[in-house]
């Protein structure tokens, strides 16, 4: 019931602040599209390193888009009003890791077939890619909203929050490449999707309760 | 129905706000907190919503220890701080709608609310058009929202023009009829019969005595 009801509050804050996430999606591409300039459009090449530059990217654009999910709340009073509410801390922030996955996660997934077009991936592997997105990226949100309750009211809290969440978030990068790339050599992939799916589900336990931990410290 | 604390003390970056604070409210209670600047009164509202942790002592509603159970705590406290919780691109009428949602209010409730602050006409109007003194009132129509018994105000009338400020008032007299409790900051006198004070001056003055 509560979880809804966050879910439902943020999703209209952030239609009514669309441009926030129109700017991380397009973060993300343009990055993406940086690497051929940088090393040569030499098809093979490119392909190759798809799988690697997608995920990277995408970590990189969702780092942006933490800083926003707890300050303004914390700066206009709504999140001590939100501690205060019936709903318990650990499902506000639960509902809030929800909106940050519809909102950034679920466009920057909807992005990446674009981008592994531009790249060439090859064919075999871009329903994985899918897959690996669908479950890697709601572990990013999740492990991003532990590190934004962690840098709230801190002072240059953006930098710190990438140092924080980056290599919080390597083993996703990890198995979402290895997966996408063993679909491409046409290997098995089921033991890369089933680690992310393990990481999704760890973090889905430990994040809110450690976010909401933060959260207390932060209003304390 | 009682909401006590014994032997409060409140110790904030390494510096002692206030020590050996008591106090009890019981329903149609005003408690005014008065002291300078900086003697620790938004401390103890903190502390009394449960924000902010105590070093030492107890707070409890009837029997049961507050510590014990914080969610019902919550559900029987509306807290209005310096902060108005206003959020720019939401409309007045949906800026508290989202909190009614979160208290499971009818939106009967979101429209008297509106009313008793003279709201009614700005319903449409995005928060970042209010004026300090509108958004204040939203801040305020909030405790219209929910039935909870503890009213929690931190310099509620902050920004308040005089109109506003009799809503308030009117506000808190309803409240104590229907046996409300209310604690309250405030510099500026405020017409409310028999309100017992608090001098925060006196817990931090015990204190520097004792050293």
């Amino acid at each position: 019931m509560g979880l809804i009801v966050v879910i439902k509050r943020e999703l209209r804050l952030a239609v009514r602040q669309a441009g926030d996430s129109a700017v991380i999606v397009m973060f993300f591409v343009l990055a993406a599209i940086l690497f051929p300039f940088g090393i040569g459009p030499e098809p093979n090449m490119l392909a190759r390193i798809a799988p690697g530059v997608i995920w990277t990217t995408a970590l990189l654009a969702a780092m942006l888009s933490f800083g926003r999910l707890f300050q303004p709340d914390f700066e206009d009073g709504s999140l001590e009003q939100l501690a205060l509410s019936p709903t318990s801390l650990e499902i506000a922030t639960l509902g809030k890791a929800v909106a940050h996955w519809l909102t950034t996660g679920l466009p920057l997934l909807i992005a990446a077939p674009l981008i592994a077009l531009v790249y060439r991936l090859p064919v075999e592997g871009y329903s994985v890619l899918l897959l690996t997105m669908i479950l890697g990226t709601p572990t990013i949100s999740l492990i991003g909203t532990v590190g934004a309750a962690l840098t709230l009211g801190a002072r240059r809290g953006g930098v710190l929050l990438s140092l924080l969440v980056l290599p919080l978030v390597i083993p996703v990068l990890i198995f979402g490449t290895a997966g996408i790339d063993a679909a491409i050599a046409g290997f098995a992939v089921k033991a890369h999707l089933m680690l992310l799916a393990a990481l999704l589900l760890g973090s889905l336990v430990i994040a809110p309760v450690a976010a909401a931990a933060a959260l207390r410290q932060a209003l304390d | 129905m009682r909401f006590f604390g014994n032997n409060l003390t409140c110790i904030r970056g390494e510096r002692v706000v206030f020590a050996k604070l008591d106090f009890s409210v019981s329903p149609g209670d005003v408690i005014a907190l008065i002291g300078r600047n900086g003697s620790g009164k938004t401390s103890l509202l903190r502390v009394m919503a449960g924000l902010t942790r105590i070093a030492t002592g107890s707070l409890g509603w009837e029997d049961g220890a507050i510590a014990d159970d914080p969610e019902r705590h919550r559900k029987r406290l509306n807290y209005v701080g310096h902060l108005d919780s206003v959020k720019p691109v939401l409309t007045v009428r949906e800026n508290l709608t989202s909190w009614a949602r979160l208290r499971n209010a009818t939106d009967d409730r979101v429209t008297g609310g509106l009313e008793k602050f003279g709201l009614g006409r700005l319903a449409d109007i995005p928060g970042r058009y209010l004026s300090a003194g509108q958004r204040r009132r939203l801040s305020l129509a909030r405790l219209g929202l929910s039935a909870a018994p503890l009213w929690l105000l931190d310099e509620p009338t902050i920004a308040l023009d005089s109109e506003a400020v009799v809503a308030l008032n009117r506000a808190i007299a309803a409240h104590r009829e229907t046996g409300g409790m209310v604690v309250i900051a405030t510099h500026v006198p405020l017409d409310i019969d028999d309100a017992a004070p608090i001098d925060m001056g006196n817990f931090t003055a015990a204190l520097e005595d004792a050293h």
